[in-house]
């Protein structure tokens, strides 16, 4: 689908550009000149328009995600104000409401947007690069990988707190490597990237099944928690941690995936225009896991948000694949996750990830229903 | 590869993982003492027990291997997507969803009382998967169907966490439920899918030369004269239907349905008729291989088929990767 639009938008470039070339042969003649003249001015307002549009997008998501972290950072159990928010900030305490602003909802509403700008970028960077709107890092096992890893430790061995983080981390990156080194040289390009990350992922959530299966129940139930991605116990030596990684990997991979256009064309053709196209892809994995493994790391794998932002990010964009839309997208959905599950059922709170899929997957599917129809109409 | 090959080998692989699952187990009985339980006259009560029980076991192992394997050569080859298999259609989650709800409101806790509720549930969120494809502006097309599915799934995923955070005790039942078992079922719950099982098979083996167009993309079927909205619908029916009994046999054990059509599609060759016949037999052996193994290795307890299934196919589809090109 998001192909096709692909395919339209570059029919309606292709259809100008041999307009333009007949335009500059003719160019002697004035007819002939105005035409050119009239080709590039087109084109120009056809980019143009593409960009304001993206402009716009990207402020409206934006926007959106301010709104939602303003909500769930101020308007929790006990309402902050605005000013008083900005005060506590500051340095002043208030009785009562420094201690859940600063140590509850302002934290969550911190990692949820890290969090799920990082799971989102890397997810849509991921699909976008194997060119599978299914194949997110989730899918593809790195996710499984730290929990395969952190379940083993928090179960079996009984590790608590930053180990477990570190085991985490250490797993998603095993896998990545893994992943990369079995499907060889160009495994990206020809999809065995692919296959071989679902045969890790089928057997590393083996695994974890596994472990649940022989864990005391209590453990098994703490285990479930983590499974699913919890925002319960954040600290802000963690948030500072993340926030620096999704600050310096972010840019990069939007940058990064620029290029991935040109791949499309087949890779000798991506080296003749300059682009290396397995150092690309390298660069792009390795962004990937970082950024998957970190978040990872903190919140567990919070499900969904890398699987379903790029899609919905995509829709969106018409088409595009947009690193910064993703990953608004995916804070947004992160946010808004968070607020539901810590307020919806006021006897329980529940951990973020069991409430994403519920927050993300009715906009893809209203997006299946109704995206295309506009395009398709113009 | 001629397709009397197929099934001669098909039928002696299928024949060989039956006699071991029916030799090998946790307890050690002498193999006449099982050949004479099989014709009818048990040395003791105890042994005719076993026997029974690894009948059982096989039976259900052949069934849910030849189901899943089909519907996954069929998903794949609608989707178009080397990595849709039930899972990621949504199916399992649909039936991890009724069968969480079954033990939450009603405390299932037997094999027989799940049958019910992963059959509603597969079959339930297979039409929603569907209807949502239809709706789509560009019907059917194997992107929305595949994203609809990863849609659906991501619900039902979310709403069953939610159930299991807060409920220890459904989380102790179902964590033997999702890693997916044969064992300890009565082969009878069989016979309760069988009408689903019959037309699954139906419409998913006639599927074949409709997956070999529809490779070429849709346009291209349809000026070759499918009437590739019909068809589509059908083979996916079929393929739902199969899906919906093996997880309510076995459990969630999608990895069959992933890994099998590859397995088999690298021998076979790439004609969908062959692969469907190849994995008539090779998902079965795959299914009970693993059970039998998975009572070996961690003896005296056993490991779920499912998990073995994982373990033992991942494996196999690396290696396969690695000495192909898929597309």
């Amino acid at each position: 689908m998001s192909q096709g639009q692909q395919a339209v938008e570059r029919r309606e470039h292709a259809v100008s550009a041999p307009a333009y070339a007949a335009g500059s042969l003719l160019s002697t003649g004035g007819s002939g000149n105005a035409t050119a003249l009239d080709t590039v001015a087109t084109l120009r307002a056809v980019r143009r328009g593409v960009r304001r549009r993206q402009l716009l997008l990207l402020l409206g998501l934006g926007a959106l995600v301010v709104a939602l972290f303003l909500a769930r950072a101020l308007l929790g159990d006990y309402r902050v104000s605005f000013v008083d928010g900005i005060r506590m900030i500051s340095g002043t305490t208030i009785p009562g409401a420094s201690f859940i602003f600063m140590e509850s909802t302002l934290p969550r509403a911190c990692m949820a947007v890290l969090a799920g700008a990082a799971f989102a970028s890397a997810g849509a960077a991921f699909q976008s690069m194997l060119r599978n709107p299914l194949a997110s890092p989730d899918v593809l096992g790195v996710n499984l990988g730290a929990s395969a890893a952190a379940v083993f430790a928090v179960v079996l061995l009984g590790w608590t707190g930053m180990p477990v983080a570190l085991v985490a981390f250490a797993g998603a990156v095993a896998v990545a490597v893994t992943i990369h080194s079995f499907a060889g040289r160009g495994g990206a390009a020809t999809g065995r990237m692919i296959l071989v990350g679902v045969g890790l992922a089928a057997v590393l959530s083996s695994v974890v099944h596994w472990v649940l299966l022989r864990a005391d129940i209590h453990r098994a139930q703490d285990a479930l928690v983590w499974l699913t991605g919890s925002l319960g116990s954040v600290s802000w030596g963690e948030i500072a941690r993340l926030g620096v990684i999704v600050l310096v990997g972010l840019p990069l991979l939007t940058v990064v995936t620029r290029q991935l256009g040109v791949l499309g064309l087949g890779d000798d053709l991506a080296a003749g225009l300059g682009v290396r196209a397995h150092r690309l892809r390298i660069m792009i994995t390795a962004l990937v896991v970082l950024l998957t493994a970190s978040a990872t790391a903190v919140c567990g794998p919070i499900a969904f948000v890398g699987f379903l932002s790029g899609p919905i990010a995509r829709r969106l964009t018409k088409g595009r694949t947009s690193i910064p839309a993703a990953a608004l997208v995916g804070a947004a959905m992160v946010l808004a996750a968070d607020y539901i599950s810590a307020y919806a059922d006021p006897g329980t709170a529940y951990p973020v990830g069991v409430v994403t899929g519920l927050a993300g997957a009715p906009v893809l599917v209203w997006l299946l229903i109704a995206g295309r129809r506009t395009i398709q109409e113009k | 590869m001629p397709v009397v090959v197929i099934v001669l080998g098909g039928t002696l692989a299928v024949g060989v993982a039956a006699a071991l699952s029916l030799l090998i187990g946790t307890q050690s009985v002498a193999p006449s003492d099982i050949v004479a339980a099989l014709f009818g006259n048990p040395v003791n009560e105890q042994v005719s027990g076993i026997v029974d029980s690894r009948i059982d076991r096989t039976l259900i192992g052949l069934v849910v291997g030849a189901a899943v394997g089909i519907c996954g050569v069929v998903l794949q080859g609608l989707t178009r997507n080397p990595l849709a298999e039930p899972g990621i259609l949504g199916i399992n989650s649909g039936a991890a969803l009724a069968v969480v709800i079954g033990i939450k409101l009603f405390a299932l806790s037997s094999v027989g009382g799940y049958v019910w509720f992963a059959l509603i549930g597969a079959v339930v969120t297979a039409i929603v998967v569907q209807l949502l494809a239809l709706l789509a502006p560009v019907r059917a097309q194997p992107v929305t169907m595949a994203l609809a599915g990863a849609a659906v799934m991501a619900t039902s995923t979310s709403i069953v966490g939610a159930i299991l955070v807060s409920d220890q005790g459904a989380l102790d039942v179902f964590r033997f439920w999702q890693v997916g078992s044969v064992a300890g079922r009565d082969a009878g719950i069989i016979l309760d899918v069988a009408p689903f099982l019959v037309i699954g098979f139906a419409l998913s083996l006639a599927s074949g030369s409709l997956l070999d167009t529809v490779a070429l993309g849709d346009d291209l079927a349809r000026g070759l004269g499918q009437r590739v909205l019909v068809h589509r619908l059908l083979a996916a029916t079929g393929a739902i239907l199969l899906a919906a009994a093996a997880t309510a046999l076995a459990g969630p054990i999608a990895f069959v349905g992933l890994v099998v059509p590859h397995v088999v599609r690298a021998v076979v060759g790439p004609d969908h008729r062959r692969i469907l016949l190849g994995t008539l037999f090779a998902g079965p052996v795959l299914v009970v291989v693993a059970d039998t193994i998975g009572r070996i290795v961690a003896a005296p307890s056993e490991v779920q088929a499912g998990i073995v299934c994982a373990v033992v196919g991942a494996p196999f589809l690396v290696g396969l990767v690695r000495r192909m090109n898929v597309a």
